[in-house]
């Protein structure tokens, strides 16, 4: 579905685009935030759980409904798990009130 | 047909916004868990304005997909152990790739199927994005499967080689790119795409065979940017404008991310990916311990002795202290030394356990102050006027050989000067070699003493042992 009047040239011009604040935006980022970046990354291309959707709306047949549904499911699976999976690495960073209080097991 | 196309247009410029500032707080540790829960808000409004924009679902099948997917996601994502989370991150990321190769075959079948009833042509523009879905989809799909079989322990995770295997993959994937270039501009028929899938599927498995257990991370950054791109991909076949961009950042972000890596190690990723890297244990490496050389091992009182009257002592954790979870123990047998008047330090290798921040994510989940970890340039030069560096279960990032020794595999990748400071202290299960599967020369030294066990069993008789210790002063 195109929602800025789409066409091919405007796909490419925005992906450029995109390209180039990606590369700009990691280029600072220190060596201790890869991991948590990496994963943080890793939860943001399951926007492609857009994409299940929108096929989702227009499918037919069986074949075409299985289709959907496991790719709504594995767009979610990534979404969630992604962003939740990174909280809890991101968690660790926080410096807690009381620095005597023994750590959670 | 989309409902309220406006609406869905600002809705994705405001996610597009949201990522890019997400990514960008990402990158300090005082705003990284805001940064991600910016980006996660992002989703959600990319989300919203895609049910709003689509209006009809064959809810039927959306909801319980929704449903199991949110389910599994967030239980996988809370009980996976700390140190499980390199393996974790590639089984989502596979799941990614999954979905965009999903679309991609969805796609393909409705074009085609209009092409059969002579209603329309799928176009160039149409025809290439979604072979490119599909195949890069489907290779980061497999790959990370992959990786987190090998990283997992289902499969051994040394490299997997064959004669010619090189050669045997790069026909591989020229196959695939002549099918796909057929299926394009002369027959799209079902079967082709079957077999283009699976030779994609199996691809992406003999991509990831030849790689190392050490390497994975870079591995599993490189799948992470593919992801992002076969995400992009999908934006091209479906005019999606938010899957453009956000596939776009990630693609990008992937790459460097991956190249910090490979360059943490000091090889390029083309050696990462084509040198079977830990697989061939000759050379100088296997000549290196001989029969002649003893090591010194020490009991849980003499290095507690060590440590108690010494006045600066560096802790270098590595990945064993990750498995033998000792994280919240070595805190304890630092806040012991502090109280003695020892100054106590963390050297943290970039590439240390099995990501880079590893080891600064564990050790922040025992409360180590952050001024205490120090990365590897800073902390090198304190070696030489270290009384005691105490090896933690790392074993590769302290090998002197990749200063001393060119003929040895990790030759030139930067490490931590551990064998300049006074006297070293090694605590390791055994005296297996590292995950490179190369002898560390480090133990051979005469003023290293090696303390055999699981790390967390160690660092708590350490405790009990400088506890019985008369005080400093």
């Amino acid at each position: 579905m195109s929602v800025f009047g789409g066409t091919l040239l405007i796909g490419v011009f925005i992906f450029v685009l995109a390209i180039f604040i990606g590369f700009d935006l990691i280029s600072k980022v220190p060596a201790t935030l890869h991991t948590p970046l990496m994963s943080g990354t890793n939860a943001i291309h399951g926007i492609v759980l857009v994409g299940a959707l929108t096929i989702a709306a227009g499918v037919h047949g069986t074949l075409g409904t299985v289709i959907a549904f496991l790719a709504v499911l594995l767009g979610t699976i990534n979404v969630v798990g992604g962003f939740v999976v990174t909280d809890r690495m991101l968690q660790m960073f926080k410096r807690r009130p009381d620095p005597e209080r023994p750590a959670p097991k | 047909m989309i409902h309220y196309p406006q609406l869905v247009a600002l809705g994705y410029l405001v996610t597009a916004v949201l990522f890019v500032l997400g990514i960008r707080l990402l990158g300090s540790p005082a705003t990284a868990r805001r940064g991600n829960r910016l980006a996660a808000v992002g989703m959600l409004i990319a989300l919203v304005v895609t049910f709003v924009g689509l209006g009809a679902l064959p809810w039927v099948a959306v909801l319980p997909a929704l449903a199991v997917g949110a389910v599994v996601g967030a239980v996988a994502a809370r009980a996976v152990r700390m140190t499980a989370m390199p393996q974790m991150v590639a089984l989502f990321n596979g799941m990614g790739g999954g979905a965009a190769a999903l679309i991609g075959a969805a796609e393909f079948i409705r074009r085609t199927a209009h092409l059969a009833a002579g209603t329309s042509t799928i176009s160039l523009n149409d025809s290439i994005p979604i072979m490119l879905g599909c195949l890069i989809g489907s290779i980061s799909f497999s790959g990370s499967l992959i990786a987190f079989c090998k990283l997992q322990g289902i499969m051994r995770g040394s490299p997997i080689t064959f004669a010619h295997q090189r050669i045997v993959n790069g026909l591989l994937l020229a196959v695939i790119v002549a099918l796909g270039v057929v299926m394009i501009a002369v027959d799209a028929s079902p079967w082709f795409f079957v077999l283009f899938e699976a030779l994609a599927l199996t691809f992406g498995v003999a991509f990831v065979l030849p790689i190392g257990g050490a390497d994975m991370p870079v591995i599993i950054s490189l799948l992470n940017s593919f992801t992002g791109l076969a995400a992009a991909v999908s934006g091209f076949v479906l005019d999606n404008e938010v899957l453009i961009v956000a596939g776009a950042l990630v693609g990008a972000s992937g790459t460097i991310l991956t190249q910090l890596m490979s360059r943490a190690m000091n090889r390029s990723l083309a050696n990462v990916l084509f040198s079977a890297f830990g697989s061939q244990v000759s050379g100088a490496s296997a000549t290196a311990p001989t029969s002649d050389q003893a090591i010194h091992s020490v009991t849980a009182e003499d290095v507690a002795i060590l440590l108690g009257y010494a006045r600066q002592v560096i802790f270098v954790p590595g990945y064993g202290m990750a498995v033998a979870k000792a994280q919240h123990d070595v805190r304890e047998l630092a806040t012991q030394l502090e109280k003695r008047g020892v100054q106590v330090k963390y050297a943290i290798h970039p590439v240390a356990g099995r990501m880079p921040g590893h080891m600064n994510v564990l050790l922040a989940e025992a409360n180590v102050p952050y001024t205490q970890l120090y990365e590897m340039d800073d902390i090198n030069p304190d070696f030489a006027r270290t009384d005691v560096a105490v090896v933690i279960g790392a074993n590769d990032v302290t090998n002197p050989a990749a200063r001393n020794s060119p003929s040895s595999p990790i030759y030139g990748m930067p490490i931590l000067n551990v064998d300049q400071a006074a006297n070293v202290v090694v605590l390791k299960r055994s005296m297996n070699p590292g995950f490179a599967g190369i002898e560390n020369d480090l133990y051979y030294n005469p003023k290293t003493l090696m303390l055999f066990g699981d790390a967390r069993d160690s660092v708590i008789q350490l405790i009990a042992a400088l506890k019985e210790l008369v005080p400093a002063n």
